[in-house]
């Protein structure tokens, strides 16, 4: 596991070391760091429904709330973060928690690879991600395992092609379509 | 079931039960405002099921956004909720001057603030308007257009602008308040009270309008967080979570204002919160007005500064800055930030990614609407059609912002 210095001023937060103390024993982190004031844990895209779970579930962290999901595709900025090219990862999933209860937010995020784009659901601990997760696979590809209804939500079905993709041309034209019955 | 055909095994509801019926309702219609299509299975009148079909608006934000440099993003901004866009423009500002760490001055917070209440207020006019507009109160959504026209005129009178502003830019503001502003305000809002009072007493105990909304659209409070709803939908259901209270951002720390909340979260009590929240808006602005220290509106430092136009045709630095802005963009360190702001619909993030070059590698919008809609299946199944109606309009999909 690696670790960036916390750029805003005083120590960890009490998330940050609670969520450290536990998962860093399991061995689910692979990067924490603490970017102008927001916490992020990186971890491995087979252990994120054990994560979240623990996020949730833990009395001191209560994250009760999904407040947003999205990816990212950094195609030729790899360098960007320290662990996406040992991982050969191109894609991050990005989760942005928030607790009602505790007043705190976690952002969590999932590196993955081109090959292999597929993280599982969380739509079983968070019902609300759904649509969220539907236009991560619509704008993105990455394929959410578990999902009950993955299919496009903003774009139509004939679309071909996932334009945030940064090889997906901005002025890329899409074949037109007639009525489908 | 009467309890000897229950003892039968008879049914009579399934027993006289009529073959379901799928329609669509939609992209275009009347009875809706926003571009959404509904794939509805009805036994009757009663919905069986529902498909909502949303990206109709979709105009590529977030590849457009990539495209250009973090300046020129605002304009697309203000066309996600553009019934209340500079909460859009102030939400992606606060997020780039995260990645950068400066801090705007006092005096472009308290402007910030104010404008941000009246495009929350311009919000819920909208809404509530709307929503009455689709009940088939006509009168009412007049009253509340009138007063949200005024309103705009006030807002032009600042940046020149009437429905998309572009009034805020990263490390400040395009321009201070006009003279004579503090009067207007004051002459626009003892009118927009009256009006508020005026329309108040047409809906909030109208017969029709309670019988409507009343019991509609309903959501329990575990409901409502497991689904990610915020803003007023969240706090009707009666979860005091407000962005401005729980992490106070720009001067709410200092404004002195109450958050509504519901009890059963259903359709009435989501305009009894929006309804409140608009006097309360109007009174933080007026505190904003009060307290707000005269001074500069933009932060000192040149590189995160868009020079004044009359100062960049005129001086020689200012003139270099400009264009450097123009052509390259503010080279905003690599790294990235979220940040929340409370929306006219509930929490609006911006979740921003620089690569340190002059335009954004990634630019997430956290659209509250787009939550708030994927619930809708929820709340309208089993109810009657007609029902559909008030929960869509209290929901208050946009859809720029939901589609964006």
């Amino acid at each position: 596991m690696s670790e960036e210095k916390n750029s805003g001023q005083g120590g960890v937060s009490d998330v940050m070391a609670r969520a450290k103390a536990v998962l860093g024993p399991m061995g689910v982190l692979i990067h924490t760091h603490c970017q102008h004031g927001d916490d992020t844990l990186v971890v491995q895209a087979e252990d994120i429904l054990k994560v979240m779970e623990f996020l949730r579930e833990d009395k001191s962290l209560r994250f009760d709330m999904m407040m947003d999901l999205t990816a990212v595709d950094y195609l030729g900025a790899e360098e960007m973060h320290p662990y996406l090219k040992p991982m050969k990862a191109r894609f991050e999933v990005v989760y942005h928690l928030y607790s009602i209860e505790k007043n705190h937010r976690i952002r969590v995020k999932v590196p993955l690879t081109e090959e292999s784009p597929f993280v599982d659901s969380i739509t079983g601990i968070w019902v609300g991600a759904d649509w969220f997760e539907r236009e991560a696979w619509d704008l993105y590809g990455v394929v959410f395992r578990g999902h009950p209804n993955l299919k496009r939500i903003l774009l139509y079905e004939e679309f071909e092609g996932h334009p945030l993709r940064k090889d997906y041309g901005k002025m890329k034209r899409q074949p037109l379509i007639g009525p489908v019955n | 079931m009467r309890e000897e055909d229950k003892e039968r095994g008879y049914d009579f509801h399934k027993a006289s039960h009529t073959e379901t019926m799928t329609i669509n309702m939609g992209p275009s219609h009347p009875a809706t405002h926003g571009t959404v299509k509904f794939f509805l299975t009805l036994d009757g009148e009663t919905i069986e099921d529902i498909d909502v079909e949303i990206g109709y608006l979709h105009r590529a934000f977030e590849k457009e956004c990539e495209a250009q440099k973090w300046n020129g993003v605002f304009p697309y901004t203000d066309r996600l909720d553009y019934t209340a866009s500079v909460l859009n423009n102030v939400g992606y500002a606060m997020a780039a001057e995260k990645l950068i760490g400066i801090e705007v001055p006092e005096r472009c917070k308290y402007l910030r603030t104010m404008i941000s209440e009246m495009a929350r207020m311009s919000g819920h006019y909208t809404n509530v308007g709307a929503g009455a507009l689709e009940l088939g109160a006509l009168t009412a959504f007049i009253y509340f257009i009138e007063a949200r026209e005024l309103l705009w005129d006030l807002i032009e009178s600042i940046c020149g602008a009437r429905l998309t502003h572009n009034y805020v830019r990263i490390g400040g503001l395009t321009n201070d308040l006009p003279d004579g502003f503090r009067e207007n305000v004051k002459r626009v809002f003892a009118k927009n009270r009256k009006l508020w009072d005026d329309f108040d007493i047409m809906l909030t105990k109208n017969r029709i309008f309670l019988d409507r909304m009343r019991d509609t659209g309903g959501i329990s409070q575990k409901d409502a967080i497991a689904w990610g709803f915020t803003g007023p939908c969240l706090r009707a259901a009666g979860v005091p979570y407000d962005v401005r209270r729980a992490q106070p951002y720009l001067m709410y720390d200092r404004m002195n204002f109450d958050i509504p909340v519901g009890s059963t979260g259903d359709n009435f009590d989501r305009y009894l919160v929006r309804m409140e929240e608009i006097k309360q808006s109007m009174s933080i602005v007026e505190q904003c007005l009060e307290q707000m220290p005269e001074g500069p509106i933009n932060v000192d430092d040149a590189r995160w500064r868009m020079p004044s136009k009359d100062d960049s045709s005129t001086k020689m630095e200012p003139l270099i800055f400009h264009f450097k802005q123009i052509i390259e963009g503010q080279s905003i360190p690599a790294g990235e930030a979220y940040q929340a702001v409370e929306g006219a619909n509930g929490e609006l993030g911006f979740y921003l990614v620089s690569n340190g070059g002059g335009k954004p590698w990634k630019c997430r919008v956290r659209p509250p609407s787009f939550a708030l809609t994927s619930a809708l299946p929820l709340l309208v199944k089993g109810s009657m059609l007609a029902d559909l109606i008030p929960t869509f309009d209290m929901i208050n999909l946009i859809g720029g912002e939901c589609d964006r």
